[in-house]
């Protein structure tokens, strides 16, 4: 079986800093897998660099067989890539409806008309903030921005969702709420990677991991044998605790 | 149901009745209102682009003094109409050929570049008028009367703000309210920045140009320095902004009661005019940053004692 998203010596370098160092790992249509490492090992670069927010410096990126490294953001988005912001992005002049209208009407089926509106709808629905449909989201809580930029994301009918710690901020009831809306997702059959740095949520929706640092690749595999893996230990806590 | 016939009921008596103002204004009157309608038509254009990307443009007097130019240089040699035409694929051009160059530069480069784009047309136009043709003025004379004039640019301004209704409805006009709020979850959203932004630019200035085309056998005889009066640009900025850039009828609102200000300033306040002018665009930045529909908006709403106004969807006309 090929795979949905398939990343191939992923490399960027920011002058003298290698950021991201030749990533190589795939993910299959259905999965939902974790990306973890420490603060800076490059983890939102290897994001921006799948969505399209910077181009990689070097090797290749292919969702359903098309390659789609170098190509700019608005053309990975229509290519099935949707993805949150580590730190929210809202449209402030739109309503929360209008906000997850936009990709239904850019993304890959372009659609217009009623159509956008149902998408929308059905989206916001889904995470669950419809009834502040008309709202602005500048009013919104933190966790109903959250949301609602999840709810955006969707809107693009997405082949791969890319989700950057989209859990990160939120109290302890919120992040229940949170997991078990991810996992909701799940059920859908979206293919998900997500940045994260909750442990209890990586264990309750990643069956697999793939673990980052220093902008290299030390680990991949169940999140149980990952989390274990003497490696990826001595990268959050240092040599002497592996 | 009433509302969505009258509307356009309104609209067609409204034109009919403008169309019929040549028979009773006097020429001074129908003078006034030529620059009416060249202000609706250009404030309008501008509000097409500059209103929902917010990137503030003050080149639209490059365009509409290349359109007036073109008139100038042509009139005699090609058939009206071609002229037009002429003038309308020159305005494309050269807003095609900045838009790829500059809508990359955004904030205050962009409003620094567009203003020293129009200056720097003028100066080259003046350099070849002097080096090559080797005559600076140019004469007009085009068999048209004032309420021609009228006619024209009462159609232009009809068609510019049909235009805008019409792209307000399809992608083209939600692209840019989504530039206008976040670049990066535009292009995220599968939003093509680039082509949307140079679309939009082209757009809005071919209307300036034929603006200024269909303006210029008024001024009989025109030299770099007049059509390409920067004042143009400052007061289209400033009519679109008192109306409300974000809205159809926005800028037209914010023409009629400027226009009437300005005539009775420079009749009155001749040697003041500028001065006060300066003074009337920082109130207006300062008092309705959003214009005066919004504003409007917002007075009826606290007179209703509405308080949750924000989730009102902005009207679509």
């Amino acid at each position: 079986m090929s795979a949905l998203l398939s990343l191939s010596n992923v490399t960027k370098r920011f002058g003298g800093l290698l950021a991201v160092n030749s990533m190589t790992f795939d993910l299959q249509e259905g999965e939902v897998v974790g990306l973890l490492g420490p603060n800076g090992s490059g983890k939102t670069t290897l994001i921006n660099l799948i969505s399209g927010a910077l181009p990689p410096t070097a090797g290749s990126v292919h969702v359903a067989g098309k390659e789609i490294a170098g190509l700019r953001a608005d053309q990975i988005a229509r290519s099935g890539i949707a993805r949150t912001f580590q730190l929210v992005r809202i449209l402030p002049s739109m309503t929360v409806l209008e906000n997850v209208q936009v990709p239904a009407a850019f993304g890959a089926k372009s659609h217009w008309g009623g159509e956008i509106d149902r998408i929308a709808r059905t989206c916001l629905e889904q995470v669950g903030i419809a009834h502040l449909a008309r709202a602005m989201p500048g009013d919104l809580t933190y966790i109903d921005q959250k949301r609602l930029e999840l709810a955006r994301a969707l809107a693009a009918e997405p082949k791969v969702l890319l989700l950057d710690e989209w859990l990160a901020g939120l109290n302890p009831t919120e992040l229940q709420d949170g997991i078990a809306l991810i996992r909701k997702l799940q059920s859908t059959g979206i293919t998900i990677l997500l940045v994260e740095h909750i442990m209890e949520a990586v264990r309750a929706l990643c069956p697999r991991c793939v673990v980052m640092n220093a902008g290299a690749l030390i680990a991949d595999g169940t999140t149980e044998e990952v989390l274990a893996d003497p490696n990826v230990i001595a990268a959050y806590l240092g040599d002497s605790h592996a | 149901m009433v509302q969505k016939l009258l509307k356009p009921l309104l609209i067609m008596g409204g034109g009919a009745g403008l169309a019929a103002a040549p028979v009773v204004l006097s020429e001074y009157a129908l003078g006034f209102m030529v620059s009416v309608m060249s202000y609706v038509t250009l404030a309008t254009a501008w509000a097409m682009f500059s209103g929902p990307t917010r990137y503030i443009s003050l080149a639209t007097v490059a365009f509409y003094g290349t359109g007036a130019y073109t008139v100038a240089v042509l009139s005699e040699t090609l058939p009206y109409p071609l002229v037009l035409l002429t003038a309308l694929a020159i305005g494309v051009v050269l807003a095609a050929f900045v838009g790829m160059a500059t809508l990359r530069l955004a904030g205050i480069y962009f409003v620094v570049f567009s203003f020293g784009l129009a200056e720097l047309v003028r100066q080259l136009i003046t350099w070849f008028e002097v080096n090559v043709t080797g005559t600076l003025g140019r004469y007009i004379f085009l068999p048209f009367e004032t309420q021609h004039i009228y006619w024209q640019l009462l159609a232009l301004a009809g068609f510019t703000i049909g235009l805008g209704a019409w792209i307000r409805r399809t992608r083209l006009g939600l692209a840019p309210k989504v530039i206008g709020d976040d670049e990066v979850v535009a292009a995220h959203s599968g939003i093509a920045l680039a082509r949307t932004k140079v679309m939009l630019f082209v757009v809005s200035a071919a209307l300036m140009t034929l603006a200024g085309a269909i303006q210029s056998p008024r001024w009989v005889y025109i030299e770099p320095g007049i059509v390409f009066n920067p004042t143009v640009s400052f007061l289209t900025v400033i009519m679109a902004l008192l109306g409300g850039a974000g809205r159809l009828w926005g800028p037209t609102l914010g023409v009629i009661p400027l226009m009437v200000l300005f005539e009775w300033l420079s009749a009155n306040f001749p040697d003041h005019f500028s001065i006060l002018l300066g003074a009337l665009f920082i109130l207006i930045v300062f008092l309705l940053p959003n214009g005066v529909l919004s504003a409007l908006e917002g007075w009826m709403k606290s007179a209703k004692g509405q308080s949750n106004g924000k989730t009102i969807e902005e009207a679509q006309t």
